[in-house]
């Protein structure tokens, strides 16, 4: 029997599904360490992001966080963060994906601010808004294209990275490719593509979900941006 | 437990050690080899590849959008999953971690190389028409100098993603100096393994982009005058 046949069989004896430590155990334990990575990542990064763009500073602390992130390998993060205070378990993980979630969520709230355009800022001004108004009632409303962009490329690699803390035991669908390895290549390599379609089609699943999310999000007239935005979005992060 | 737990305060466990590093040193500078290796084969081939699949993508505007969709689909799946998907035909070994690395660095240059020779301004590709260029004497003298900065920004990008992926190859054994960092976490929480391993993986990433840099430098001399960004 070759291996993807193998997968195949692997996938559908339904224990391999309900068992503990089974494939829905392990999809809840990945989508709720994703979700809270991504949410953390947005409470610090869109803050930040935003302010900067408003008072156009910080360009390149923008650029040098991502660049960074970007040679700093997930695995290293992994092991690093929980012999730190946040001790093992669920936040050292949830913390190291969060930190890869940062550079696109970042980087676009920065780009969508410093995008919008400058005659709407000046008519907002000229009304009257204050600063903190024009931020929230102009430039904001504005960079929405911007945000939902860099909400779907983190929500994406947080989901793609979350499968790799299966290396310090953190859970998630990942550990299934994991425990295939462990069995060594000739019994478990139905197990370990089986373990690779579920974290695969996991990872597009979100991507395709997230992409109907941001066209609900972006208003009619701004589609055009939301392409610039993707774009930039991607050029800001890679990595695995 | 209290003995443990005195045996494990007693000879500490520091985040930096120059006693490991001294007393590790084959092992420390084999797995600097392996991964520096690696990473410059992976990227030495995405980039043989890359380079004409992006050229193609330009001639040809109608294999544009398939390439750049595929790229995009293959770029979602998580390194993890395409391990799963290469090692039980690959097997655990040095061959499996090249494949999965290389197949990212393409993805990133092909964008970044299509992005470049896009970039060139059509009045120039008329006025070389007009002097008598082929598609050939074209793209090799005016298209690919002209996209250069966009290749080697590509490249750039796929060498320190690389160097950063190639310690997910732990997976099948040969991750480099992830290797060190696993073992490390492995081994009663190593810290100064560890640590070593990931300032090795960043200095190597910086290393190399620095390099790529001054390559790149060289070989665009013509933009030497003008800001960098």
């Amino acid at each position: 029997m070759n291996p993807v046949e193998q997968a195949v069989v692997w996938l559908n004896d339904p224990l391999n599904w309900t068992n503990p430590g089974g494939v829905l155990d392990r999809l809840g334990e990945h989508l709720s360490m994703s979700a809270l990575a991504v949410l953390l990542g947005c409470l610090v990064a869109w803050p930040i992001g935003l302010w900067l763009g408003h008072s156009g500073r910080g360009g390149g602390l923008v650029l040098l966080v991502s660049n960074v992130t970007l040679a700093i390998p997930t695995l290293a993060l992994l092991t690093i963060l929980p012999l730190t205070f946040l001790g093992f378990g669920r936040p050292a993980v949830v913390v190291a994906l969060a930190v890869f979630a940062v550079p696109p969520l970042l980087a676009n709230a920065y780009t969508g601010v410093r995008q919008a355009d400058p005659e709407a800022r000046d008519a907002a001004r000229g009304m009257g808004l204050s600063g903190g108004q024009v931020l929230r009632r102009v430039e904001l409303p504005l960079a929405v294209p911007y945000l939902a962009a860099g909400f779907r490329t983190a929500a994406v690699q947080v989901v793609a990275t979350a499968a790799l803390a299966s290396f310090v035991n953190g859970g998630g669908l990942g550990q299934i490719i994991r425990a295939g390895f462990g069995l060594d290549i000739a019994a478990g390599g139905g197990q370990i593509i089986a373990g690779g379609v579920l974290v695969a089609g996991l990872a597009l699943l979100v991507e395709g979900v997230l992409a109907l999310v941001e066209r609900a999000v972006t208003p009619r007239p701004l589609r055009r941006v939301r392409r610039r935005a993707n774009r930039r979005a991607t050029a800001a992060t890679t990595g695995g | 437990m209290s003995l443990h737990l005195s045996y494990r305060a007693d000879p500490g466990n520091p985040w930096f050690s120059w006693q490991y590093v001294r007393d590790n040193s084959d092992t420390i500078l084999a797995a600097l080899r392996e991964h520096t290796s690696l990473t410059a084969r992976a990227v030495v081939i995405a980039a043989l590849v890359a380079l004409p699949l992006a050229v193609l993508a330009y001639w040809f505007r109608s294999l544009s959008a398939p390439i750049l969709a595929v790229t995009g689909v293959l770029y979602t799946v998580p390194s993890l999953a395409l391990f799963a998907f290469l090692a039980p035909y690959l097997g655990i070994g040095a061959i499996t971690v090249l494949t999965v690395v290389a197949l990212y660095a393409l993805l990133v240059i092909v964008r970044n190389a299509l992005a470049g020779l896009n970039q060139v301004p059509p009045e120039v590709r008329e006025a070389a028409e007009g002097m008598g260029y082929g598609r050939w004497g074209r793209l090799f003298r005016i298209e690919l100098p002209l996209a250069l900065p966009g290749i080697l920004t590509g490249v750039r990008l796929a060498t320190v993603s690389t160097v950063a992926l190639v310690t997910v190859g732990v997976v099948v054994g040969r991750g480099g100096l992830g290797q060190l960092i696993f073992a490390g976490f492995q081994n009663n929480f190593y810290k100064a393994q560890i640590m070593a391993g990931t300032v090795l993986c960043v200095l190597l990433a910086l290393v190399l982009d620095l390099v790529l840099a001054g390559a790149g430098r060289l070989l665009t001399p013509w933009l030497r005058g003008r800001s960098a960004r």
